[in-house]
């Protein structure tokens, strides 16, 4: 394919060289048939949609859905519009893409860590986890995490139970859930605390720094957690009350359910990207010379001083380019959700709804754009990330 | 053949050819594409819907779905073997149908108005008339689908009995959890492992589920039944001739069994029948075949095939099946039924 034919190599020397004259053509012709196909794709689409007798548009987005939806962070009912099922799905991407990428993480450094440790038991079982795991499609992880864990649980009526608050069985984990009649005076309030939270650790750490003396960090940052929404919520005269689940009926009534569906997915896609993420881990560690390490060491940093502060700062920058790689993965690998049935975007969007509608081109159209755009984020921010931790240059 | 051009040519070129698949739609168009490739390519249910379409071990297909594909193939080739078989989830069924994948879709699809003025398909016939139900486990001790309050239920994705039990759970004020899945054998399962309590379907699926699912005594059919489904082959709307096919090879099947034309009989009748009307439908007498672009013994084809409808039907769904579905509705109008076919002249 590759190999320039004879009769294009210079074999005078002309006034412009050839192979610049070859290029400009090449590349011309490349654009202007990139221009033609998409020129015959529009056009073909428009034949096809004519005969076909179907038309595009987007009004098909204010219709009642009609369908109920296991699964939703946001309120949802059958009365509600295509719209707010596409909301529905973007909600359902990215909680199970967020859960997934930070449990991933977490497992992954693990797994790679251990990897590297001078435990020879550890070291070998975190390199058989690796290879087991990695060399097994991520479909049927989920299938076996899903079916497995489903067949293992008890029914409602004989759930596992912890102190009658907690329950477990196969609809799912149930938990108390906090009811209020303003949630998103709750969320505003809960999402300040946590800003306020992380100042208060950087200015305590500040404060570390400056002085040597460190100062116990738990209890202010949990009295502004707690106490922030608290006050907030008194002051703005709303109701806030538990709901505890319990049996009634043939189900469970009351609480917050996490539904078997986004545990399994949330379980299988963790243990088979923390897979792929511990070697990512590995590797950037061992690429940090070794002298490093022996420079830590030998002004008295323990082995595990030595990779906070030494080795894994270092790291990190080798990491960055392919864990944002991986998390693309992740959010991409979501849509395998529809197998069994957890309602992300491709379940209910691209799923459902394009039956339900026969509005196949716009709504693959918009999912394309969400994917697109998810992914464009997640890059940014390691981008933003990576440029946070380069080597600054003195 | 692109190897011999330079990259950026070879590319470009690669991607015109890609481009040029346009798929022409016009009266005919189907039964030419069909003749062309020696099969009908047919639409089905995922192969493990038993009494519907099953894949056996021997890679042979066969069930009620399977056998209406067999009619149309002998009818329009005459030889019933030439059908090439498209397992599909109902989520893709219509897509595929509309993009030209398949010729026909012979599945479980319920006559609905959206599909027939939105999705632009259309419905030739009825072949089932069945209702949309609920499953139950005996030990449950649900008696009535107006105590489902909070139940969560096991329902395919994208169907039309996702939107029916919608609609019925809002107009008793009740709340459910759906438990969505792609296909029937995953709905049967989940309903097996205890993920959902009640599992709503049509009657034949909920039939065939218990005859899947072990002892039948411990299985109950709620009471009510909260739909009419009228389901039946789709076909492009497009192609009113391919559609016309469709629609006669059906009504051919349910006139055979009402002239009492049967698989084992159906040469006998040809040869030796005085009536008029068993005469034509065989094309013994008339050319209703070439009116239709076919061979005149387009209908003999299909019910030598198949057999008629009734023994379709029982063959796979009722007595002689291990799904024994009473036939009800499904009888032919002079047996308190609603099959019937239009008059052949």
């Amino acid at each position: 394919m590759s190999t320039i034919p004879a009769a294009s190599l210079p074999s005078r020397r002309p006034v412009f060289s050839r192979r610049r004259v070859a290029g400009w053509l090449y590349q011309g012709l490349l654009v202007a048939g990139l221009a033609l196909l998409a020129w015959v794709a529009i056009g073909n689409l428009q034949d096809n949609l004519a005969t076909r007798g179907l038309k595009l548009g987007f009004d098909f987005l204010w219709q009642e859905a009609g369908f109920e939806i296991a699964f939703s962070l946001l309120p949802y009912s059958a009365s509600d519009n295509y719209w707010r099922v596409f909301l529905i799905g973007i909600t359902n991407t990215l909680l199970v893409t967020v859960l997934a990428i930070l449990f991933s993480t977490i497992l992954g450094f693990g797994v790679g860590i251990a990897q590297l440790s001078g435990n020879w038991a550890m070291a070998r079982a975190a390199r058989i986890y690796v290879e087991i795991v990695r060399n097994l499609p991520q479909l049927l992880h989920i299938l076996i995490w899903y079916n497995v864990a489903l067949r293992a649980l008890p029914a409602p009526r004989a759930a596992i139970t912890l102190g009658d608050v907690v329950y477990l069985s196969n609809r799912g984990i149930l938990v108390p859930a906090l009811t209020t009649d303003r949630p998103g005076l709750l969320a505003l309030s809960v999402l300040v605390a946590l800003a306020a939270t992380l100042v208060l650790v950087r200015g305590l750490g500040a404060y570390r720094e400056r002085t040597g003396r460190a100062l116990n960090l738990w209890l202010p940052a949990i009295a502004v957690l707690l106490l922030l929404p608290t006050l907030a919520m008194l002051a703005g005269g709303a109701s806030l009350g538990v709901s505890v689940p319990a049996l009634k009926g043939f189900n469970f009534a009351g609480g917050w359910v996490l539904v078997p569906e986004l545990s399994a997915l949330v379980l299988a896609m963790a243990i088979y990207n923390a897979a792929f993420i511990g070697e990512l881990v590995r590797a950037s560690i061992e690429s940090v010379p070794k002298g490093q390490r022996e420079a830590a060491s030998a002004i008295g940093f323990g082995w595990w001083q030595s990779l906070r502060l030494i080795v894994i700062p270092q790291a990190v920058r080798v990491l960055l380019p392919p864990l944002s790689n991986q998390y693309l993965n992740i959010l991409k690998g979501s849509s395998l959700a529809v197998a069994i049935g957890y309602p992300d975007l491709v379940g209910v969007f691209t799923g459902i709804s394009i039956n339900q509608t026969g509005r196949a081109i716009e709504i693959v159209a918009m999912t394309m754009a969400v994917y697109l755009a998810i992914s464009l984020l997640i890059g940014a921010l390691i981008n933003l990330f990576n440029h946070m931790t380069r080597i600054v240059e003195r | 053949m692109l190897g011999s051009l330079p990259r950026p040519l070879a590319l470009v070129a690669g991607c015109l050819m890609l481009a040029a698949t346009t798929a022409q739609a016009d009266s005919g168009a189907t039964q030419k594409a069909i003749a062309a490739r020696g099969a009908v390519n047919c639409g089905v249910s995922s192969g493990v819907q038993t009494g519907m379409s099953t894949l056996d071990s021997n890679a042979k297909w066969s069930g009620f779905e399977v056998d209406f594909c067999r009619a149309v193939a002998a009818a329009v080739l005459g030889d019933a073997e030439k059908v090439k078989y498209v397992p599909l989830e109902i989520k893709t069924a219509f897509a595929t149908l509309q993009s030209g994948g398949i010729d026909l879709l012979a599945r479980t699809a319920t006559h609905t108005f959206i599909r027939d003025v939105e999705l632009n398909v259309a419905w030739p016939g009825v072949y089932l008339y069945d209702s949309q139900g609920f499953l139950a486990k005996k030990s449950l001790g649900v008696k009535s689908a107006k105590e489902l309050e909070g139940a969560s239920i096991c329902v395919s994705a994208g169907s039309n009995y996702e939107l029916n039990l919608a609609d019925f759970f809002r107009k008793n004020g009740m709340k459910f959890t759906p438990v969505t899945a792609n296909t029937r054998d995953q709905n049967e399962k989940n309903l097996a492992s205890g993920r959902c309590d009640v599992y709503a379907n049509v009657l034949s699926a909920l039939a065939g589920a218990v005859s899947k699912l072990g002892n039948p005594d411990e299985w109950v059919v709620l009471p009510e039944l909260i739909s009419m489904e009228p389901i039946g082959p789709v076909v492009r709307k497009d192609d009113s001739r391919f559609r016309d096919i469709v629609a006669w090879t059906l009504n051919a099947l349910v006139a055979a069994e009402e002239l009492g034309i049967t698989q084992a009989n159906v040469e006998q009748m040809k040869a030796s029948s005085t009536s008029p009307e068993v005469q034509r439908l065989l094309g013994t007498t008339g050319d209703f075949g070439a009116k239709l672009g076919l061979d005149n013994a387009w209908a003999f084809n299909a019910v030598k095939a198949v057999g008629n409808y009734g023994e379709m039907f029982d063959r796979n769904l009722g007595a002689k099946s291990p799904i024994k579905l009473q036939r009800g509705l499904n009888n032919l109008w002079n047996a308190q039924g609603l099959m019937s076919a239009p008059l052949l002249r």
